[in-house]
């Protein structure tokens, strides 16, 4: 059982900049990861316009039939979201995660250079356990 | 989860990995002096500190942003607000406050109770031009930046040079709307 799809993190101008897959549900190729990046990040820009309310800061939570997405973008507009299954709980705390290992393991790293595709070791490490532990938790209860 | 409310500084500082305040403060030092070595010009290491400060606070910001769970921030006053006192104790273990604010708040100083980075240090009748911490503005600088707003950050009064305080000038230049479609070919 795979609670957690895929992750994706997309820098400020909508370019995808780090893409993995968890399990076989949902598996998508470059394109298609691509695609949905983009989409994403422009439907988020647009709910901000749509909403009647001031002040609001996109899209947090897509529900389908077959996926849940949660989106958490951070103050300086990097958007982390992932897709997982429908009622999949604890994602935002997940994502807060996700976005510390970010400040840790990348931009920590002198050789990432901002905007740029993620390929960093650390952080790929670092995120396998902690989606490991979530999935731990997952089925604990 | 919870949603967890703003963490204090101290209780970011104390929870984070630290390195020795000896190590850091020699390891600056030898940054400072290796740039002097290497561009000879004083106002040329003054650019460079400030640079590499903004290299760093582009960076920093996220990291702040995401230890700290401060939320947005509703205007530039808060802002330096968060900056002295989460900030700087959150990467320093220093408390800072923020004085002096011209009529139309956009313009402040923010006061360094302590400074680490100058421990064992004395500027030389060769070095009077250099601004030794500039660094530390041009980390602000960066940071905000990226949470756009443009500002200006300059040392106004710096005890290295015979004044009897640490005290950074934050001038707020624009705030840039991040409201889309952004203008990024202008």
């Amino acid at each position: 059982m795979a609670a957690i799809y895929s992750l994706y993190i997309i820098n400020k101008s909508g370019g995808l900049i780090f893409y993995k897959d968890y399990g076989s549900a949902g598996r998508m190729d470059t394109n298609d990861s691509l695609r949905v990046a983009s989409l994403w990040h422009s439907m988020h820009a647009i709910s901000q316009q749509l909403s009647p309310t001031v002040g609001c800061s996109g899209i947090e939570l897509l529900e389908a039939d077959t996926f849940d997405l949660h989106c958490f973008q951070s103050l300086t507009g990097t958007k982390f979201f992932v897709v997982c299954e429908p009622g999949t709980q604890h994602m935002e705390g997940l994502l807060k995660f996700i976005y510390e290992l970010y400040t840790d393991y990348v931009l920590k790293n002198p050789f990432y250079e901002m905007e740029m595709p993620i390929r960093c070791e650390l952080f790929d490490i670092n995120l396998t356990q902690a989606v490991q532990k979530d999935r731990v938790a997952l089925l604990g209860r | 989860m919870a949603p967890v409310g703003p963490r204090s500084g101290d209780a970011i500082f104390a929870s984070g990995e630290r390195v020795n305040a000896e190590l850091f403060t020699l390891t600056y030092g030898a940054i400072v002096r290796q740039l002097l070595t290497d561009l000879e010009e004083v106002d040329e290491v003054n650019k460079q500190l400030d640079q590499m400060g903004y290299n760093i606070g582009i960076r920093l910001v996220d990291e702040f942003l995401a230890k700290s769970n401060v939320s947005r921030c509703v205007d530039f006053k808060e802002t330096t607000d968060v900056i002295a006192k989460v900030g700087f104790k959150m990467f320093l273990g220093v408390s800072a406050s923020v004085t002096n604010w011209d009529a139309d708040g956009t313009c402040c100083s923010i006061m360094l109770d302590d400074n680490p980075l100058v421990d064992f240090v004395e500027l030389p009748d060769t070095c009077q031009g250099l601004y030794y911490c500039n660094i530390l503005s041009g980390v602000i600088r960066g940071a905000l930046e990226m949470v756009s707003m443009k500002a200006d950050v300059t040392w106004a009064r710096d005890m290295l040079r015979g004044d009897d305080a640490f005290e950074l000038q934050v001038k707020l230049i624009k705030q840039v709307p991040e409201e889309y479609p952004y203008k990024d070919d202008e």
